[in-house]
């Protein structure tokens, strides 16, 4: 009984540790939906690309880790931008589904494109990190780090947000896209900056996940998913909510995968998902 | 006009077509089948990321009854067919009851399809996991078996999913013509000024649903016995999903034939592409094929088929205009 609870704990702690990650991915795609109203269904993939420019910087170029990190968070913030000007902006007056559908399309063509530049073998950095022994639990090191830098990452951004003009001119876009050009403010530089800032996000949460896992073009799948669900969950756009929810679910993950076999803590994520989605359809923190 | 069409479609497996190009006819009607089934809710403002669900539902259920207890399909399939209808009641009444509707019922039924593929890789002792698995064959000894529903001759698949595809068509027209058709359009439209003219949303939009659901869970019990072989990635999850709705959008998910015209464009394309491009450089194919999907949705949003009628509308709307100017 003594092994078993601790064992449970170990799984709790690392799913706490998860839930960083989960929590840096969902504030991206929270980010744009709540300021652009897109949902980007290839935000996962835009990791993924990031994942393989921290590679190839780093093993490749043979940079320094920080330097491929930083090359990699900009590239990403770019291709975001780019992402924005080209695929997003000309259906921004489109049907809402056409433009859920168009980064679907992204979803295949940046997994094809990373099939034809990179090849379908897997890649990692190799850098090991040291498990942490902690009162007889087993600690991901990397976890860890990932953990603390996604917290960061996340004031940062609210600190940005609030604290600066461009931050409040993006929270003021998100609530009234109308008023904003009569205040000076031109709304498609607004949705590019947050766009870059959005692949940022996902750049930085790259650096952190490759460090965990290894890399290839599917890899976006693993927390692509996952990532919506967290993001509905919380209310669309909800970042708090989406922060709350993302602890949730790493704790499905971590102790459902903990009992039973990895697969089945996902599947329980999922069906407990579709169950709130009843109880409170606009996410944990929205008014019934 | 029509009519004609169709007899040559159907003849044309008779003048001595190859093994593949039949393949690639038959692979056409299957999708196109399934699409259709897709277009039927997709149509009406309900976009569904969740079909995969059911396609892996008719696949599996069907598979796994035959190889772990012997279960003819023709049992199989009404089991398949209760499953789906269950599932699809969970996830729809109450998605329908409380106004799940746009980006939330896209991603609710998102992780339906993920579940499902979750589902099948987990009870991989059972299912194969992710290398798939392949029904017992029952064709040892014989060219084909009908409680088994296995055939080794092509040409008798082709006639089956070609019922099915015309089924499947005659579905969508009378869906089309039913007064639930235009119900619906008016609550894609205005949800609540539907409700308060006194229109029963919940139960029209879960009747509509339920076709739907149990087109695809067919289309995967065909998919499954035609190529006697699945595996959890090409019948379930978000990648299939994803395909059903880029195909009925290529064609036009607003007009009939549209979904077919979607499933034979996408099928022929990749297929050309794969054939063009060949396996040395691997992924050139699909980079393709993606960059044009993201084109057609930002540039043909309406699909192929939608956007040649609605030319042709256009024309015979100048052109009786100029008739009218001249007289």
């Amino acid at each position: 009984m003594e092994i078993f609870d601790i064992f449970l704990l170990e799984a709790i702690v690392n799913g706490l540790l998860l839930g960083g990650v989960l929590a840096l991915l969902a504030l991206g795609l929270n980010l744009i939906f709540g300021v652009i109203d897109v949902v980007w269904i290839c935000y996962a993939e835009l990791v993924m690309i990031g994942m393989y420019a921290v590679f190839y910087g780093h093993n490749v170029f043979g940079w320094p880790l920080w330097l491929a990190m930083l090359a990699a968070i900009l590239a990403v913030a770019f291709l975001g931008a780019l992402l924005h000007q080209f695929v997003i902006r000309p259906v921004l007056a489109a049907e809402p589904i056409n433009q859920l559908l168009v980064t679907g399309g992204v979803l295949f063509f940046l997994q094809a494109v990373a099939t034809l530049a990179f090849g379908v073998e897997f890649r990692n950095v190799g850098v090991n990190l040291p498990a942490l022994q902690l009162g007889g639990m087993y600690l991901s090191f990397a976890r860890l780090i990932a953990f603390l830098v996604a917290l960061g990452g996340m004031v940062g951004v609210y600190l940005f947000l609030t604290k600066t003009f461009l931050g409040t001119a993006i929270r003021a876009i998100s609530q009234d896209r109308a008023i904003m050009p009569l205040m000076g403010v031109n709304p498609n530089r607004i949705f590019v900056i947050t766009s870059a800032l959005g692949g940022g996000l996902a750049g930085l949460a790259a650096c952190l996940l490759v460090l965990q896992y290894d890399i290839h073009p599917a890899i976006g799948l693993t927390f692509g998913p996952i990532t919506f669900l967290i993001c509905v969950l919380g209310g669309l756009g909800n970042m708090v909510g989406g922060f709350i929810a993302a602890f949730i679910f790493a704790q499905f993950i971590s102790v459902g995968g903990f009992f039973l076999h990895i697969e089945w803590g996902y599947v329980i994520a999922f069906l407990f998902f579709i169950a709130m989605m009843f109880w409170r359809p606009q996410g944990i923190l929205g008014g019934k | 006009m029509k009519w004609l069409a169709l007899v040559l479609l159907a003849l044309a497996p008779l003048m001595g077509m190859g093994n593949y190009p039949l393949h690639l006819l038959i692979m056409t009607l299957l999708w196109a089948f399934v699409y259709t089934g897709w277009a039927v809710m997709g149509r009406l403002g309900m976009v569904s990321l969740g079909h995969g669900a059911f396609l892996g539902i008719g696949a599996y259920v069907v598979v796994m009854g035959w190889n772990h207890y012997g279960l003819s399909p023709w049992l199989g399939i009404p089991l398949a067919l209760g499953v789906t209808a269950l599932v699809a009641f969970l996830i729809g009444y109450p998605c329908f009851r409380f106004k799940i509707v746009g980006h939330y019922f896209a991603l609710v039924t998102l992780a339906l399809s993920e579940v499902a593929r979750l589902i099948i890789v987990a009870l991989r002792d059972q299912t194969g996991g992710s290398l798939g698995v392949t029904p017992k064959t029952a064709l040892a000894d014989a060219s084909w078996s009908l409680s088994a529903l296995q055939f080794s001759s092509k040409l008798v698949w082709f006639y089956v999913i070609l019922a099915f595809w015309l089924g499947g068509l005659w579905l969508w027209g009378r869906v089309d013509r039913s007064m639930a058709r235009l119900a619906l359009e008016a609550i894609s439209q205005e949800e609540e000024a539907a409700a308060s003219v006194g229109m029963n949303i919940t139960r029209l939009k879960l009747g509509v649903t339920m076709i739907s659901a149990l087109m695809t869970c067919l289309g995967g019990v065909l998919y499954a016995q035609y190529q006697l072989y699945v595996n959890p990635e090409t019948v379930s999850g978000i990648g299939i999903s994803l395909q059903m709705v880029f195909g009925a959008i290529a064609g036009g998910m607003f007009v009939r034939l549209g979904p077919t015209v979607g499933a034979a464009f996408t099928l022929l394309l990749a297929e050309g592409l794969r054939l063009a491009l060949g396996h040395d450089i691997h992924g050139l194919d699909s980079t393709i094929y993606g960059l044009m999907l993201v084109l057609f949705i930002i540039f043909m949003p309406k699909g192929i088929l939608g956007a040649i009628l609605e030319a042709l509308e256009k024309r015979r709307a100048a052109k009786s205009k100029t008739a009218a100017a001249t007289a």
